[in-house]
């Protein structure tokens, strides 16, 4: 029976992967060739000379004068065959490219995502406790304000005290400068890594916390927990035996679920701080009109965000015998 | 003064609306004079002739940046109205009872919302090869996706009512229903939701805006005195990132107080809070 239904989600996630993956590949193909930019030009860019001749011939090789959706197929063939191109500004296969600067990326946005989700239960928490007292009321305004707060201005604003003003952590980067690639410690990656993981978190603490705070305020407010007072427990032991084990489920699955801002943020918070993850990358790739790299970065956040929301449901499913049977809603 | 809650919400409810609608207009009226270059006042730290202080080119930077946030008010209502529209027709739509209709409008929904924001907006604005209509497309086609949700589930929840029983039973046609019936129930959700889509919108003019993909340079907005700010930081210039920033934050706040206001006003349940 278990086996069944596991079988059973399994092949739903992949079925919904799989489509979602194609209606995504075909609207940002769909997308890029709509864009007025002229490929070979800026593949070309100021290189002087180039004849109208070289133009048509390169126009050519790439198969620019083919219709749209046979050069479609022709793409997603070589997709579908692990070859996503190669990137006209790296001049690399644009997968080593996701490959490399994904596990820069990934360091930066779990840090930022732990981060976020242990202080911003914990201030959710406090808030809950002190609901309607002054700590909780100055703690909202606090949180209203944070989520008003652009991420790439606080980047700005993190740079200016701590960086300029201060002098405490670098100004940029992942690594420091004129030091080879292997000699570079983990206490300098951290160093670096610091001030960008902060301007990401600041994006989803807030969020996080006001969420925790209503479902507290909710679980405090119920008659198991009015019972749980009137047998004498503390407020700790409630928090402890009732609190929390309602509403960790919840906050779990809200993290999981906020990949796609948590990507979204990166790419801010990484062209700030000059940080070489996939968000500083995907921007130029835009910047620049680098098609093939736009798409494989396209692709890959989607997969990406794909992922964390398939966990959540399954760390749900796990945690919540109820939800099982639905599988996926 | 003895007012009561409802009216003292209503006051400030107003009181906001002015700001921003001052804000609106002053940023409108601000003669372009006043941002002209002026290579004898570069690079001045805030004083009382120019608060917000000056620019490396001597622009001051107070009309500056009422000017680019003139801007970031007139896309965020356009984007959002628009935006606001769609998940009206669309939220109607897949509560119609069509059932692929339904399916298809969930199954949009998740895939907009597949894509992180950030990214689809890059790729949305690359299409319209930037500028200001790579922008006001790119917030106002990705932004509908929430109250499309909450309009469905809201529609769905009306349509079950008994009096829709009847009056379909009157030989109401399903059209004449929708108009007269459900419409009318959806025009608080749809002003909220409009209203607390301006925060979302605003914000993302401008981050698009500083990552270059938005607005033009010559445009005062505020992601383009933000990315310019960006290269003067390290020699110290604070002021040129730190006001308009904040004034920004200002807007965004206003704009979503008065959202979260205005719907407990509307709203009778959340009237006792």
């Amino acid at each position: 029976m278990k086996k069944k239904y596991y079988l059973k989600c399994t092949g739903k996630y992949l079925f919904r992967m799989i489509t979602l993956l194609i209606a995504v590949s075909v609207i940002s193909f769909v997308l890029v060739s709509l864009s007025p930019v002229d490929p070979v030009q800026q593949y070309v860019g100021a290189v002087p000379n180039v004849s109208v001749e070289q133009r048509a011939k390169i126009a050519e090789y790439w198969g620019l004068n083919d219709p749209p959706v046979e050069r479609f197929f022709a793409w997603a063939g070589s997709v579908l065959h692990g070859d996503f191109g190669v990137s006209l500004l790296y001049r690399r296969p644009v997968l080593d490219i996701i490959v490399e600067k994904f596990g820069a990326s990934l360091a930066l946005m779990m840090t930022a995502w732990i981060f976020s989700g242990v202080l911003g239960f914990a201030i959710g928490c406090v808030m809950g406790l002190f609901n309607g007292r002054w700590l909780d009321k100055i703690l909202k305004k606090v949180c209203f304000v944070m989520c008003s707060i652009p991420t790439f201005w606080i980047g700005i604003v993190f740079l200016m005290v701590f960086s300029v003003m201060l002098g405490w952590f670098p100004f940029g980067m992942s690594v420091p400068k004129g030091v080879p690639a292997d000699e570079v410690t983990i206490l300098q990656r951290i160093h670096h890594l610091v001030l960008p993981a902060l301007t990401l978190s600041f994006l989803s603490f807030a969020n996080v916390a006001l969420h925790t705070r209503e479902k507290l305020v909710d679980v405090l407010e119920s008659d198991y927990v009015l019972f749980a007072k009137a047998r004498g427990e503390s407020k700790w032991s409630v928090l402890k035996r009732h609190g929390l084990r309602n509403i960790l489920l919840p906050a779990v699955t809200m993290q999981f679920g906020s990949f796609s801002e948590l990507f979204g943020g990166s790419v801010l918070a990484e062209n700030i701080f000059s940080y070489p993850g996939l968000g500083a990358a995907v921007s130029a790739a835009g910047m620049y009109s680098d098609v093939p790299l736009l798409l494989g970065i396209t692709l890959f956040s989607t997969l990406f965000v794909f992922v964390g929301n398939m966990l959540a449901n399954i760390i749900y499913g796990i945690v919540d015998p109820q939800i099982r049977e639905g599988c996926i809603k | 003064m003895n007012l009561n809650r409802r009216t003292k919400m209503i006051v400030f409810v107003g009181v906001i609306f002015a700001v921003l609608a001052a804000v609106y207009l002053a940023g409108l009226f601000i003669s372009d004079d006043f941002i002209a270059a002026d290579f004898s006042q570069k690079g001045l730290k805030p004083s009382w002739e120019h608060p917000f202080g000056t620019d490396m080119l001597g622009r001051d930077m107070l009309a500056r940046t009422m000017k680019g946030l003139s801007v970031s008010i007139i896309v965020g209502t356009v984007a959002s109205t628009v935006s606001a529209v769609i998940a009206l027709i669309v939220g109607v739509a897949a509560a119609s009872g069509v059932s692929w209709l339904d399916h298809f409008v969930n199954w949009m929904i998740d895939l907009v919302m597949g894509i992180p924001h950030t990214v689809l907006l890059i790729l949305i604005s690359f299409a319209c090869g930037k500028g200001l209509k790579g922008v006001l497309i790119g917030v106002a086609i990705t932004h509908w996706t929430g109250l499309a949700r909450i309009i469905r589930s809201e529609v769905l929840q009306i349509r079950s009512q008994q009096y829709i029983e009847v009056s379909r039973k009157l030989g109401h046609s399903s059209r004449w229903i929708t108009v007269h019936h459900i419409l009318p129930h959806m025009v608080p959700q749809f002003l909220i939701g409009l209203i607390l889509m301006f925060p979302h919108a605003i914000m993302h003019e401008s981050s698009l805006t500083f990552l270059g993909f938005g607005l033009p340079p010559e445009q005062p907005a505020i992601g383009i005195i933000l990315s310019e700010s960006m290269q003067y930081l390290s020699a110290g210039m604070w002021w040129l990132a730190f006001f308009p920033g904040l004034m920004l934050v200002i807007i965004v706040l206003l704009f979503d107080r008065l959202g979260e206001n205005l719907k407990k006003i509307m709203d009778p349940y959340s009237a006792h809070e």
